[in-house]
């Protein structure tokens, strides 16, 4: 009784959580069905239409992409936490024509400094949402969905009839957006390091971690003393710079910047992250999963182009795969349900 | 790990004399206002030893595992660990001392890794400050070694079963140090093989000299695993044995020991005809076999330990629930399964065992509560007649003497007491021919108590069939025509009035005679 | 039933179980709330003092402050302009409220008018009768808000989520109809008759329409036993099924009426302004929750009243209608919808907060001995012993 042997004899078995096979963890991985959707989507268009591959074609789908990856690297971080941010269209159109007017008011102002003050706008943004959630403990759906009246309010009453050109502002900001390196256009690595910092954080930090736990079961994170509103607040805080820096990049692509930038676009930033795998109630999902969400939506609008076919079906696309996406996870989570009512049957 | 090894160490250097206990409680005292939960708590726990603590429902264990968890206080009373007094503030405090409670549905994070949930807050790092998670997974894997079980630490605790849950939260503790584990009812939600894990586990940490406090209402499991065994009665200590020198019936009768008869206002009512008839009714992986009748004017208790799936039972008869076989009769007709609507439409009622949740809306007020049951019935070619609604609730409430000001409050200003008379109105207002009571007197003061039971006696006198399930068998002994008697999902027994005994019931709800044989 | 206080005399000391022992409140509910103190008010008391009676207060008094400080206000155009205007958002706020008070939400209503109005369009220029038109455009709302129903009561999919997928698909399926056209044709005596007035009060003739859907949601809401179940759905919807609410039933229906009277709101758009376009209404969803909840509707689901969210369109409408005619421009008139949204369920979370502070001041004054839970740690006596 006295010794404790490192193995004891009675190593009990279970057949039920034993090691899974590769096969069946790959199965399980929530980033699939995005993967499999937008490796179909390309390999037919590119069978109809062989131009839709060439290096051209890859740029303009990376470019389209780039601004709504982005988004949807900082919408994750905000969703797993069983939250979310519908203010993001606004914060960018902001944020972009603040860019405008800097470049404009500001001659000569260092390109670097433009995205620090866009990233830090992007930050007050983000931060009056992410105190307005954790204080008033209001549901971040309303919330943000009032700040998105606001913010477009006050760039409304910023810009009026204002536009400003792409002629207005200093070429190597345009270049941006057009230069590539190994094919791929500087925006674009700008975004691809983001997601890679984004995704380290949420995969290999405590407080990344934190994350999950705390949309997987609010209550039971702050039974554990993880400090849950230090933590969504950071998440709110977080998306808005990236929302800010969405905006700088978003004058650097686009000819013109108004009053109404970046409206709308909240729904395709959801959307991206619930189709690559974000489940909307918190807890799991990832933003790889979600910024290839973003390059299977902006995708499916090119595809349609390449494809002939008319291009107006692409929002009702969207709205199918947004659905596509609960059902899938509904019917896992069912299943995973009868499966455990079954095994835990006692002799009955 | 560490721990224990220190553990082992302290105990083999103890030398002569009985070995220091790990944790000890003596003269125990717990008081919430009026309401004594523990009179006298008295515990003892050595390392290397699994010690059962024994007691019907209310007779204090849960009380005293929550001091031990650092989640009361004591009002009085000694408390040593290591030898060490302690007063706990918190829970973080009880875990400080090596204490660590494992429920009978630990809460895990079902999106998490079992690893991960594990080590949640203090994963271990590697390079450049990131989380380490190969040596996340190796620690996890060392302490299920060390527990003897094997589960994957890499897949995410959702669809885990509640066996392997407990598991994850008995490494969380021995990770965190904790040399006492209490196991608060952990095997009520298990299957045989799986109890066996579970103890094999405790075996385990027995044998590198762990303290465990083992609480169960199944005694073949209390006598297969347990050192010793302490039994609780009304809040007080009665007495502590070692297992091999007592039996069942000893056990037994110092739980129950005493005089239970002239409490409960039981006036034998006339029988009439039977109500309800339930045939072969069965539901995968929760009842199966499920026969009996009630007739007008009787009251049936369902008894059994929580968990033996009466509730569920009376959830499937009442609709709630759907089953897979068998059939429900009421007053001679087949009932639509799965429909509540049809059953109240028949002339049933449910007075669930969670108020909170269940019985009322909380936040509705008492008026509308009380309506609630008659909102079609006061309705005239689809309008509700707000006179009549009103007039219905002030009726009934005064009929059941609802202490409120107004009927206008919220339903959740009222005490647990008048809130049970608020569910018991609501359905009596509906005149109904059969009610379902499930722990009618839960969370209730003692002159409320014995109201609520006079009350369900007159109703059985006026030809209304009830069915009641309870916990409490002073209960069922005083209020009960006849005893069903339930255990894992089966009837294992059916008592008339005159063969009830505390001895027979609680034989049939642990199947210790069963087993026995 | 009989008098209380019988021989009694268990004198051994009962436990109650619940407190203590039941498995919800294991660690969560480590501290004893006081019972929340009775808040309930009697009669006239309550319908003057009510949270609907003070969104009345608020609209009346703005109309008054306007009538006096706006010059231009206070007219029969004004109120013609102003009725216009909100009809769509009064329409769709009236089986929102009730939507919401189930706990659900609907977030496509804006798309499923859309899409009415785009197949109003091509209905109409493939030279259909007006009739017919109405009525396939009228049955297409039922389908949709079907659909919505089928996978958020049957399905039991969450409503958020479904219904910001059903937003994309409809409005999608409004653009694939219609594409970027316009169709503006309808017949001229059918859009004048949208626009215009009772007699000289100014008063849109539709609004007798308007008026019928928001009977029929009141009283449905207000006085029947499906209205008393939708309470209880949004409170709990463990205790609805136990009185014999069928929940799921319910719930479908709703949808089904949040999709019919989306509709309706997109026919309404188009005739008005003759003119159907897939993007018609496009927003509106956001509008008509803002009323709602600054109507009184609770977030969480449970509470609010017809009553409150007329009230609430309505101050939200004469607001801009008034800044309007301050010649502030509609595109900046959003930020006061969204500054309200926000007051309006921050307002409730400030004062309990407020409320929760004093009742623990309270608490820790009559109930010393209660443990504060998650008390720090640091400062255990136990602890420091052993150190």
């Amino acid at each position: 009784m006295t010794t404790a042997p490192t193995r004891p004899p009675g190593t009990a078995e279970h057949t039920v959580s034993a090691v899974p096979s590769r096969l069946g963890a790959l199965l399980r991985l929530r980033e699939l069905p995005v993967t499999v959707a937008l490796i179909a989507l390309v390999t037919i268009t590119t069978v109809v239409n062989p131009l839709f591959l060439s290096p051209q074609g890859v740029k303009d789908l990376l470019l389209n992409a780039t601004i709504v990856i982005i988004l949807a690297a900082g919408q994750a971080l905000v969703i797993i936490t069983r939250n979310v941010d519908l203010s993001v269209g606004s914060v960018l159109g902001l944020v972009a024509f603040g860019t405008g007017t800097l470049f404009v008011t500001v001659p000569g102002i260092p390109i670097v400094v433009v995205f620090l003050v866009g990233m830090l706008l992007g930050a007050l943004l983000g931060a009056i949402n992410g105190l307005l959630v954790t204080v008033a403990k209001v549901p971040a759906l309303v919330i943000t969905l009032g700040t998105l009246y606001i913010y477009r309010g006050l760039n409304n009453a910023w810009a009026g009839g204002t536009q400003y050109f792409a002629g207005d502002r200093p070429d190597a900001f345009g270049a941006l957006s057009v230069d590539t390196v190994l094919g791929f256009p500087l925006i674009t690595l700008i975004a691809i390091v983001v997601v890679v910092i984004v995704a380290v954080y949420l995969a290999g930090t405590r407080a990344g971690r934190d994350l999950y736990a705390i949309g997987s079961d609010p209550d039971a994170a702050k039974l554990f003393g993880i400090p849950v509103s230090r933590r969504v607040f950071l998440a709110f805080l977080t998306n808005g710079v990236l929302a800010g820096l969405a905006g700088v990049l978003y004058a650097s692509r686009f000819n013109s910047v108004g009053a109404t930038t970046g409206s709308g676009l909240e729904l395709a930033v959801v959307a991206a992250a619930v189709v690559g795998g974000v489940a909307i109630f918190g807890g799991s999902g990832s933003v790889v999963g979600a910024a290839m969400g973003a390059l299977l939506l902006t995708t499916i609008t090119s595809a349609l182009t390449a494809l002939r076919v008319d291009k107006f079906w692409q929002e009702a696309i969207v709205g199918v795969l947004i659905l596509s996406a609960i059902i899938i996870d509904r019917i896992a989570s069912v299943r995973t349900a009868r499966k455990l009512r079954i095994s835990e049957a006692r002799n009955v | 790990m560490e721990a224990l090894d220190a553990m082992q160490t302290e105990s083999l250097h103890a030398g002569d004399g009985p070995p220091r206990p790990r944790l000890a409680l003596s003269g125990a005292v717990k008081a919430f206002g009026p309401v004594v939960a523990l009179a006298d708590g008295n515990i003892d726990i050595l390392p290397g030893e699994i010690h059962a603590l024994v007691g019907e429902n209310g007779a204090g264990k849960s009380t005293l595992v929550k001091i031990l968890a650092g989640l009361y206080r004591l009002d009085a009373g000694e408390f040593h660990v290591g030898g060490q007094s302690v007063s706990f503030r918190s829970v973080a405090d009880s875990k400080a001392a090596g204490i660590s409670v494992i429920y009978q549905e630990p809460t895990l994070f079902p999106d998490l890794t079992v690893a991960e949930n594990i080590f949640i807050g203090r994963q271990p790092k590697g390079r450049l400050g990131l989380i380490s998670r190969a040596a996340m997974r190796q620690a996890a894997r060392d302490l299920f070694d060390q527990l003897g079980v094997r589960i994957d630490p890499n897949r995410v605790a959702e669809g885990l079963s509640i066996a392997d849950q407990q598991i994850i939260e008995i490494a969380k503790a021995i990770s965190q140090g904790a040399t006492v584990l209490v196991m608060d009812e952990p095997t009520a939600a298990l299957s045989g093989v799986e109890v066996e894990r579970l103890f094999q586990v405790a075996r385990n940490l027995r044998a590198q000299s762990a303290g465990i406090l083992f609480i169960s209402h199944r005694f073949d499991e209390v006598f297969a695993l347990c050192d010793r065994i302490t039994v609780m009665r009304d809040g007080r200590y009665i007495a502590t044995h070692v297992t091999s020198t007592v039996t069942v019936d000893a056990i037994v009768h110092e739980m129950v020991g005493r005089d239970v008869g002239a409490l409960f206002p039981k006036v034998v009512a006339p029988v009439g005809d039977t109500v309800l008839s339930v045939k072969g009714l069965g539901r995968a992986g929760v009842f199966a076999d499920v026969t009996f009748d009630v007739r007008a004017g009787e009251v049936v208790a369902l008894a059994g330990l929580v968990g033996a799936g009466r509730t569920e039972v009376a959830r499937a008869v009442f609709g709630i629930d759907p089953y897979d076989r068998g059939t429900v009769e009421f007053a001679g007709t087949r009932l639509r399964p799965h429909s509540p609507k049809a059953a109240i439409d028949a002339g049933m009622g449910f007075v669930p065992e969670d108020r909170r949740k269940q019985g009322l809306v909380m936040n509705l007020s008492v008026g509308r509560n009380t309506a609630l049951t008659l909102r079609d019935r006061v309705a005239r070619f689809g309008i509700i007649n707000g006179r009549a609604e009103r007039a219905a609730a002030v009726e009934w409430s005064r009929r059941l003497q609802v202490k409120t000001t107004s009927q206008e409050y919220a339903v959740s200003t009222l005490s647990g007491g008048n809130q049970q008379k608020v569910v018991l109105a609501k359905w009596l207002a509906t005149d109904p021919k059969f009610l379902i009571v499930d722990e009618p007197t839960r969370g209730i003061d003692v002159g409320t108590k014995s109201e609520v039971h006079r009350l369900i006696s007159d109703l059985a006198n006026r030809g209304i069939a009830i069915l009641m399930i309870s916990s409490e068998l002073p209960e069922v002994l005083g209020m009960a025509d006849r005893v069903i008697v339930m255990h894992e999902g089966r009837i294992t027994a059916e008592l008339s009035r005159a063969e009830a005994t505390p001895e027979s019931i609680m034989h049939a709800a642990t199947a210790s005679l069963e087993r026995a044989q | 039933m009989s008098e209380p206080g019988s021989s009694t005399t268990r004198s051994s000391p009962v436990t109650p179980a619940d407190k203590i022992s039941s498995l919800d409140t294991r660690l969560i509910d480590t501290t004893k709330t006081l019972p929340t103190e009775p808040k309930g008010r009697t009669g006239a008391a309550r319908i003057l003092l009510g949270r609907d009676a003070i969104m009345i207060y608020l609209l009346l008094a703005f109309v008054l402050y306007a009538s006096i400080a706006i010059p231009r206000f206070a007219s029969p155009v004004t109120v013609g302009f102003l009725l216009l205007d909100v009809i769509p958002v009064l329409l769709i706020a009236m089986p929102m409220t009730l939507v919401i008070i189930t706990g659900e939400i609907d977030l496509s209503v804006a798309s499923i008018a859309g899409l009415t109005s785009a197949l109003m369009g091509v209905l109409w220029e493939s030279g259909l009768d007006i009739g017919v038109v109405l009525a396939i455009s009228l049955f297409a709302g039922v389908v949709a808000g079907a659909f919505n129903g089928f996978l958020i009561a049957v399905a039991g999919l969450p409503s958020l989520a479904v219904t910001i997928g059903t937003l994309a698909l409809y409005r999608g399926l409004a653009l694939v109809v219609i594409g970027d056209n316009a169709v503006a044709n309808f017949p001229p005596g059918l859009t004048a008759f949208f626009t215009s007035k009772i007699g000289a009060t100014g008063i849109p003739t539709v609004m007798i329409g308007v008026v019928v859907v928001a009977l029929f949601f009141g009283v449905l809401l207000h006085l029947t036993p499906f209205g008393r179940g939708l309470y209880a759905i949004g409170f709990s919807k463990e205790a609805a099924t136990f009185v014999g609410i069928r929940v799921s039933r319910a719930k479908f229906w709703l949808y089904v009426g949040t999709g019919s009277v989306s509709a309706l709101a997109g026919i309404y758009w188009t005739l008005r302004y003759s003119s159907a376009r897939s993007d018609n209404a496009s927003g509106l969803e956001l509008t008509v929750i803002a009323a709602v909840l600054l109507g009184g509707v609770s977030i969480f689901g449970g509470t609010g009243s017809i009553p409150g969210v007329i009230a609430g369109v309505l101050l939200i409408g004469t607001i801009n209608f008034s800044l309007r005619l301050e010649r502030i421009s509609d595109v900046v008139l959003i930020m006061v919808t969204g500054s309200l949204l926000i007051a309006s369920v921050v307002a409730p979370s400030v004062f309990e907060a407020l409320q929760r502070w004093r009742h623990g001041r309270r608490m820790h004054k009559t109930l010393p001995q209660v443990p504060a839970s998650g008390a720090t740690s640091a400062t255990a006596p136990g602890v420091q012993e052993r150190k």
